[in-house]
């Protein structure tokens, strides 16, 4: 497998959008939860 | 319908983003409860009545990935992902009619009926794809998966209450929100029945035949029939259940078991631990997982299971005398329990090969419903039990800690008699070799 590691340019933009389309929602999520788990420490 | 197999030069990393997409929606599951004040308000329900949606999903989640599995595996990950889009989106359209027109029922049936189908089949639908591509990182590979399980409550809970808030915790405001819901992971979910793959069958240069799979192969049929399965199944539901334990009651506990001290928790605080030990869970999924590529899967399930028993030793020894190790033990525990979720495609891997892995898992994955009824029921009731004989603070939990301890002990014994599955269960090459060939069939 590790020869399709080294993506031709191609799918590189293709690897790169759809990294940004589950990762975008994901660190909203992740931003949430960092601001409601301060509350240990401040509430 | 026959798999989608790639074509060359596409990249594995590909494969992780569109099971993302499914996981990550799915996962919305664990925040229907945002919407149940809503329900209870705008239709006049109970606590009880308005849990129900979740609960049938739950149970349809088990179903549907255990008989489910060899479908998956026969028709492909793309077929399983187009199912999980079209049950889970109109699993939310059917709620959202039934929110509008009031019919309780219709909400019931769709979000937990048909919903909860979308659930067990998106589950299952890219666990044996990332483990063909990723045979060098299959722990990684599922941990990125079943991660995106434990993000999709993280983004639908705030994401969830913002459109409550906008549109109204009326009937019609719940209605346009499921509706929306049901739209946007609609279009989220795409993404991975557009990209998913299937790695290109390794085929002999001669004639072109597949060559059959490399090591042990064992069918889902047989699988079930192995004394490993079941060893397994019983270590992921101990494991499941000792997490469930605190993560059921996590705000309580704290709260209880520091009451009676000069620095009471307050809830606020409360619910900041909630959100930490989410945190943990989705970290331990991808974290222990990973780890289990270098250590092996074995060892790891020594450390869930013997750390992890020897976290809630440490609990129920120091009391309420330290609430840092209380928070770190907890921590530690639900980053075990979330690796233990991600583990166990791999263990499967590992002992069955990858001929119908996604169908075994599947199956396995009646431990986690029995251990969502098993956890709960334990903490709870005992609680209810000793407050009834007039106990307070952490002394309410000291007989649930020695419990989840021994459920623990019961699955580090059940890992340590898991050994290689026997030669008679093994599917024969030729037989592999015709179902691949049955697959690259023309539909």
């Amino acid at each position: 497998m590790s020869r399709s590691d080294s993506s031709p340019p191609s799918r590189r933009g293709l690897v790169a959008l759809a990294w940004i389309w589950v990762g975008t929602p994901l660190a909203y999520g992740l931003y949430e939860l960092v601001r409601k788990a301060t509350q240990l420490f401040t509430g | 319908m026959s798999p989608p197999i790639a074509p060359p030069g596409w990249s594995r990393w590909l494969v992780p983003p569109a099971a993302l997409s499914v996981h990550l929606s799915i996962g919305q599951a664990y925040a229907w409860s945002v919407f149940k004040p809503s329900l209870e308000s705008a239709l006049d329900l109970s606590g009880t009545q308005s849990a129900l949606p979740f609960q049938l999903g739950i149970v349809m989640l088990g179903l549907s990935a255990a008989f489910g599995g060899t479908l998956v595996e026969r028709n492909g990950p793309r077929w399983a992902m187009t199912v999980a889009l079209v049950c889970f989106s109109s699993g939310f359209l059917i709620a959202a009619l039934g929110a509008a027109t009031e019919q309780y029922w219709l909400i019931v049936f769709g979000y937990g009926f048909v919903g909860g189908i979308g659930l067990g089949i998106g589950y299952i639908s890219p666990v044996s794809t990332l483990i063909k591509w990723f045979p060098d990182r299959p722990g990684m590979a599922t941990g990125i998966a079943i991660m995106g399980f434990g993000g999709g409550a993280l983004i639908a809970s705030p994401w969830s209450a913002q459109m409550l808030e906008s549109f109204g915790s009326d009937s019609t405001g719940i209605a346009q929100a499921f509706l929306v819901h049901g739209l946007t992971y609609a279009v989220f979910m795409s993404l991975g029945v557009l990209l998913v793959r299937v790695p290109r069958p390794a085929a002999s240069a001669a004639d072109g035949t597949p060559v059959p799979l490399e090591g042990v192969q064992v069918s889902a049929a047989g699988a079930v029939r192995t004394p490993q399965f079941w060893c397994l199944w019983v270590v992921l539901c101990m494991n499941v259940t000792a997490g469930i334990g605190i993560l059921e009651k996590a705000a309580p506990m704290i709260t209880d078991f520091f009451a009676d001290t000069s620095t009471p928790v307050s809830v606020s605080a409360a619910a900041g631990f909630v959100a930490l030990l989410s945190a943990a869970n989705m970290a331990g999924r991808i974290g222990w997982s990973s780890t289990s590529d270098l250590i092996g899967r074995k060892n790891i399930y020594r450390v869930y299971l013997g750390v992890g028993a020897l976290m809630y030793a440490l609990i129920a020894w120091a009391g309420d005398s330290s609430k840092p190790l209380f928070i770190v033990c907890a921590l530690v525990i639900l980053s075990f329990y979330g690796g233990g979720f991600a583990t166990v495609p791999a263990y499967l891997k590992d002992l069955f090969g990858t001929y119908q892995v996604g169908a075994i898992h599947g199956r396995l994955l009646t431990a986690w419903s029995t251990a969502g009824v098993l956890g709960p029921l334990i903490v709870n009731w005992i609680a209810d039990r000793q407050e009834e004989a007039g106990k307070s603070g952490s002394s309410l939990y000291g007989l649930s800690l020695v419990i989840m301890i021994g459920l623990l002990a019961v699955g580090f014994v059940a890992n340590e008699l898991v050994r290689p599955v026997h030669v008679r269960h093994h599917v024969p090459a030729q037989k592999e070799v015709a179902d691949v060939q049955e697959r690259q069939q023309p539909a």
